[in-house]
């Protein structure tokens, strides 16, 4: 508005500078986006181009199908190598969305004739979908504090360094596409919400979708918008805006979501997506109050208000009672158990040992946020600030976002993913705010003539000012055409605009010069410590793919590459159709890269199933072997850290197994395991943990490495040294230990008689006294 | 030398029918079998049982138990498919045999008879004890029965039992009745009740027990009644067979040609039953008869030939084994009704008694379960005095694919009918509201 009033030589000027500002711009986010993809390349250059992890192996396996076999194909897989012998229904219980992206990527690219493996595709997706997902928080911003704060928010989310751990090179995961998704389903509503526009809101119920798509956080949208709304109802906001913004999103986002196979029903049924149904109800009996004030005189209005709010409220007292009751009927309440574990952060711990088990899923700590977020941690209160002058429907989104995703990363490690696009964006409103007030009070001391103040101001709130006073244009517009009443609305929407500002104000926040070139070097220092922090975090921290791992020592880098190597063994040695068992973790590299079928995988959606494959672990020899004898098993896997120090091997996750066992089997105590409640592998430890199959098979032999047998994770001797395995036999142990192979032992051809009583007898005989020659003590 | 390459070539040649005329899948019957004797004595003392299994095409190789010659196998072959062990009282066996190797050859497949007698050795208890049959401990011990003796036994000790409680299986023991009773004298043994690989076959009566006749009792005998076991055999579980006997008298030629009267009986009968039980006992253990082949399993769709590599729920299928079972010279088709297949992922879904072809086909036709997950077809077959069948063949069964199921369901029609009509109403409304003025 303002340059609209300038007299015309200015007007010009200004236009150049627009252009200019706008090319920069756009060259700056194309640097960004080079940024955000090259700095996730760390680990390619360090260790290799490979798939890391564990879940990134399954969707790995699941995109090779797809190029292999085709959509209709993966849509009706039926995989029958996982969860023997109940096997999974891939296609109707995978989110798609990576998969889909990443096919599709590979099947445009060799249709272009650029012959790319599918696995190069998958390991380069994730950097690709960061430097969009900086993209969308540029584009989330502007439409927030303008384009300013944008490009801020932007450079800071490319190298955020939480998002990082989830998007490095190979790290193809669902999280990968699905913040990208995120940022800009959330881009859409804003924008949605600032212009008023249908298109927008149609795009935005596809965004939507294609977050539903990807991953199982889209929940964290479909309640997230309706708070917003809710909250603008509350305050006063409602607008017609926010109703274009909001009612289709809830029919088209539902019905949309409703075809994704795995959610399916679920879009109706859950009690995840009640908030929103909620929410659409009370926007329409309040759209309804608007439009009747506005057709109605101010006293019959009173009347009318008694009767809507009185039959709104029964409407809203029914179904919610109808909601109560389907609630109760159901045994969790109508919530999954990990978003109840979000509701009530002891749930998962108490009920659901499967959930809490995972390392992920457990609460973080203090030093994790430092990591993670870094200096942003300190940046976002002066964001949150900075958003409420002046409040718009906007910034309180944002303010909202970061309220509600601080509150679930201090639930689950993992939702710190969530916080940090919503802290960069924070970050970057409250360090363009920062550079702009101390910028233009630098220019005010030294132009020190109010007419290069002017320009100065122009200049810094010139884009911002003229794409939201343009859209604010528009969207009253269209306001103007869709609804009959304007002067309440007229009154409002200028003052919550950051468009327009009073000179006055600004002038007031001028300060001095000297504090203003110290400030603005402190922030520089602040951001480059930001960005030595994210350099380093992506070097060192976040690059390691976990089936490769390294440790520096005085005499050079060594490189563990058992998991590489057992997988290997698995695959060469063994049959086809040959079943292994091991804790779930290792399930999907066992199919990926084995290709042998496992009893249970991450996918943990049969608890029972998991619970035989931690009873079996937990028992003693025989009862094990029967248990996996029944279930066909062929080979037992189990990870051993003892020997080089790897700490997340089967023996520390072991309390979990028998936690997830006893769950099910109650004749599996934890107690049992524990001495004076706690958990050792030494001579003081429990006889039924010593005699338990995952110490038998972790320890078996261990003793001839150093003739100790010191673990050195647990930094103990073990309990029991020299035993033999009955049922089991060793196949294969990997080069550092690691990953150690088992076979079932086919059952006895013969039973034998009385063998205890008779061996004393016939020690003399012919076989007794050959096998106790071996025996050193004899 | 070419000349000497090719004559070698040439024997082998020849031998080759010979050698593969051995113990195999396609001709289960044992040709070659080792006798281990104490005494070579033996040899004409047991003629009659020794003659039979010649007569019956048998190579017999008698060997003295001590001979420091023995050898099961050479060059990691074995060179016998079954094995006599007719030494109760050797120590110490010849060669590289021990109790261990006796039993290696077991578990390789190939069959074994042993006879213990009174005062045993602790080498033929320990494979005895291998094959999971206990020896009474006591070595000096024999059974005796004062009301089921024989007449015949002059002693008056009443160790001479006329046991006719044999086992019920006309596999084992030959479709003719074996008349008189089995004249027995030796020790006795005991089973494992939990074992179930090895079973009776000829049992003493309740009144018998296990002492030492020539001694006073000064405490309840160990072993009494019917938990005695005068023979017994072990089925493995890799089929090979094993008889032990507590009597190497049964198989003499006395015990077959004396005749029998069983006390407190008026049947008088010429000849004891030895013979034939003997003799029919070899032939089972030998392989010549129960023993059962199965092919492989095959199913399919109904109306289809080929196997398809999945399932889906709900479909109809075709299942069908062939068993043929061994006469001795050659593969007959097997008739049973009580074959059974399961469809099986950890429990069995279907349970169908197969119906058999009397050409040694057995066929059933069943629907898929309502439920999706890796499927096994198996048979398990095990029937008294057969060798065990167990196969089994994975299948996966899929759930329906998105576009078989039902396109339209009659009962969802009312709301068919309200998703148009609402669609319409609404674009009549739109129209109306918007063009009305």
């Amino acid at each position: 508005m303002a340059a609209l009033e300038s007299p015309q030589p200015a007007a010009t000027t200004t236009a150049m500078r627009h252009a200019f500002g706008n090319v920069l711009s756009v060259l700056i986010l194309v640097l960004i986006g080079v940024l955000a993809f090259s700095i996730r390349l760390f680990s390619v250059i360090k260790y290799e181009s490979v798939i890391h992890e564990f879940d990134p192996y399954f969707n790995y396996r699941v995109t090779q199908f797809l190029s292999k076999n085709g959509i209709y194909e993966f849509w009706n897989w039926f995989d029958d190598r996982t969860w023997y012998p109940l096997g999974r229904v891939i296609g109707g219980t995978v989110y798609p969305g990576l998969t889909l992206t990443a096919g599709t990527i590979w099947w445009v690219l060799n249709s272009l004739n650029i012959p790319l493996s599918v696995e190069t595709v998958c390991v380069f997706t994730a950097p690709v979908f960061s430097a969009f997902a900086s993209w969308a928080t540029y584009l989330l911003t502007k439409e927030v504090k303008g384009s300013g704060a944008g490009l801020a928010a932007a450079v800071l989310l490319a190298m955020v360094p939480s998002y990082i751990s989830r998007s490095v090179a190979g790290s193809y995961d669902n999280e990968a596409v699905a913040i990208f998704a995120l940022i800009f389903t959330f881009y859409l509503y804003i924008k949605t919400l600032n212009t008023g526009s249908l298109f927008y809101a149609t795009l935005n119920a596809l965004a939507y979708f294609y977050m539903v798509c990807s991953w199982g956080g889209y929940t964290f949208i479909i309640n997230l918008i309706p708070m917003h709304v809710l909250l603008c109802i509350v305050t006063g906001r409602y607008s017609p805006r926010l109703y274009i913004a909001y009612a289709p999103l809830v029919v088209l986002g539902t019905l949309l979501a409703a075809l994704v196979p795995v959610v399916g029903f679920n879009a109706v049924l859950t009690s995840e997506h009640f908030a929103s149904f909620l929410v659409f109800i009370i926007i329409h009996v309040v759209a309804l109050v608007y439009y009747i004030k506005g057709i109605l005189t101010p006293k019959m209005f009173k009347v009318a208000v008694t009767l809507v709010v009185s039959i709104g409220m029964v409407v809203c007292f029914i179904v919610v009672a109808i909601l109560v009751a389907l609630v109760a009927s159901s045994p969790t309440g109508g919530w999954s158990g990990r978003s109840l574990s979000l509701l009530d952060p002891t749930y998962a711990s108490k009920y659901i040992p499967i959930i809490a088990s995972v390392s992920e899923h457990q609460p973080p700590t203090w030093p994790s946020y430092f990591m993670d977020i870094n200096v942003l941690a300190f940046l976002v209160p002066a964001g949150i600030i900075a958003c409420f002058s002046p409040l718009s429907d906007s910034s309180s989104f944002v303010v909202l976002y970061i309220v509600m995703s601080v509150y679930f990363s201090g639930v689950m490690v993992r939702l710190m993913l969530v916080l940090a696009p919503a802290a960069c964006i924070m970050s970057g409103i409250a360090l363009s705010q920062a550079f702009d007030v101390f910028t233009g009070s630098i220019k005010y001391q030294l132009g020190g003539s109010s007419n290069s103040t002017d320009n100065a101001e122009d200049t810094n709130n010139a884009p911002k000012d003229d794409a939201s006073a343009g859209k604010t244009d528009k969207g009253e517009e269209i306001v103007k055409e869709r609804s009959s009443k304007k002067g309440k609305k007229k009154e409002r929407e200028p003052a919550d605009k950051p468009s327009v500002k009073s000179k006055a104000k600004k002038k007031a926040l001028v300060l001095p010069l000297e504090t203003s070139i110290v400030a603005l070097l402190l922030l520089i220092m602040l951001g480059a410590f930001y960005v030595i922090h994210c350099v380093w975090a992506a070097a060192e921290a976040y690059s390691a793919p976990s089936i490769v791992l390294t440790s520096q020592s005085r005499d050079g880098l060594h490189v563990f590459d058992d998991f590489r190597e057992s997988y290997a063994w698995l695959s060469h040695n063994t049959d086809v159709d040959d079943k292994v068992a091991s804790w779930w973790d290792y399930g999907y590299q066992t199919t990926a890269m084995a290709n042998r079928t496992v009893i249970v995988d991450n996918n943990t959606w049969n608890n029972t199933h998991i619970a035989t494959v931690g009873t079996a672990m937990s028992s003693p020899e025989k009862a094990a072997w029967e248990i996996f004898n029944s279930l066909d098993v062929k080979y037992v896997l189990v990870v051993f850290g003892g020997l080089i120090g790897y700490p997340s091997d089967d023996i520390n996750k072991f309390l979990w197994m028998v936690r997830i066992g006893g769950g099910v089997f109650p004749h599996i105590k934890e107690a049992d395991y524990l001495r004076d409640g706690q958990y050792r592998i030494d001579s003081e430890a429990t006889p039924t943990m010593l005699n338990c199959l995952m110490y038998k098979l972790s320890y078996y032999r261990f003793v001839e490495t150093d003739g100790k047998g010191y673990d050195r994770v647990r930094r103990t001797e073990i309990g029991k040294k020299h035993f033999k395995l009955t049922h089991f036999e060793e196949v294969f142990t990997s080069h550092h230990w690691m990953v150690r192979i088992y076979k079932l032992k086919p059952a006895r051809n013969r039973i034998r008689g009385r063998a205890k009583k008779l061996k004393s007898k016939t020690t003399s005989s012919g076989w007794s006294s050959k096998s106790e020659k071996k025996n050193p003590w004899v | 030398m070419m000349n000497l390459s090719r004559s070698v070539a040439l024997i082998s040649l020849f031998l080759l029918p010979l050698l593969s005329f051995s113990f195999s899948v396609d001709n289960p019957t044992d040709r070659r079998v080792l006798v281990l004797l104490d005494d070579l004595s033996l040899k004409s003392s047991h003629s009659i049982f020794f003659n039979t299994l010649k007569s019956r095409g048998f190579d017999l190789d008698f060997k003295l138990a001590d001979d420091s010659k023995l050898a099961l196998q050479r060059y990691g072959q074995y060179l016998y498919d079954g094995l006599i062990i007719f030494a109760p009282s050797t120590e110490r066996l010849g060669g590289s045999l021990d109790s261990k190797s006796i039993a290696d050859f077991v578990d390789s497949g190939r069959d074994l008879i042993l006879s213990a007698d009174t005062s045993a050795s602790d080498l033929i208890r320990s494979i005895a004890t291998e094959c999971g049959v206990d020896f009474d401990e006591d070595s000096s011990a024999m059974v005796i029965d004062h009301t089921s003796f024989s007449v015949s036994d002059v002693d008056g000790d009443h160790t001479l039992i006329a046991a006719d409680d044999l086992v019920k299986s006309d596999v084992i023991l030959g479709k003719a009745k074996i008349e008189a009773p089995v004249l027995f004298r030796g020790v006795a043994h005991s089973l494992n009740p939990t074992n179930n690989l090895v079973f009776k076959v000829l049992s003493a009566s309740p009144s018998a027990y296990s002492a030492n006749p020539s001694s006073k009792l000064s405490s309840p005998p160990q072993l009494t009644g019917s938990a005695i076991s005068l023979v017994s055999v072990l089925q493995a579980r890799n089929n090979a067979r094993v008889v032990i006997s507590g009597s190497l008298q049964l198989f003499s030629d006395r015990l077959i040609r004396s005749g029998v009267q069983k006390a407190g009986s008026h049947n008088q009968y010429e000849k004891s039953g030895n013979e034939q039980f003997v003799t029919e006992l070899s032939k089972w253990v030998f392989h010549e008869r129960g023993h059962l082949k199965a092919g492989s399993l095959v199913h399919h769709r109904v109306g289809e030939t080929d196997e398809p590599a999945i399932y889906r729920i709900k479909d109809d299928l075709e299942f069908s084994v062939e068993i043929y079972e061994w006469s001795g010279k050659s593969w007959e088709p097997y008739v049973a009704n009580d074959v059974q297949v399961q469809f099986y992922m950890m429990s069995p879904y279907v349970l169908k008694t197969l119906s058999a072809d009397k050409k040694g086909l057995f066929h059933t036709s069943f629907k898929v379960p309502d439920v999706y997950g890796v499927f096994q077809f198996k048979v398990e077959y095990e029937m008294l005095g057969y060798t065990t069948l167990s196969l089994s063949k994975q299948i996966p069964v899929r759930p329906y694919r998105h576009n078989e199921y039902e396109r339209f369901i009659p009962t969802a029609y009312p709301y068919y009918g309200a998703c148009f009509t609402t669609m319409a109403g609404f674009f009549v409304f739109s129209f109306v509201y918007l063009y009305h003025k």
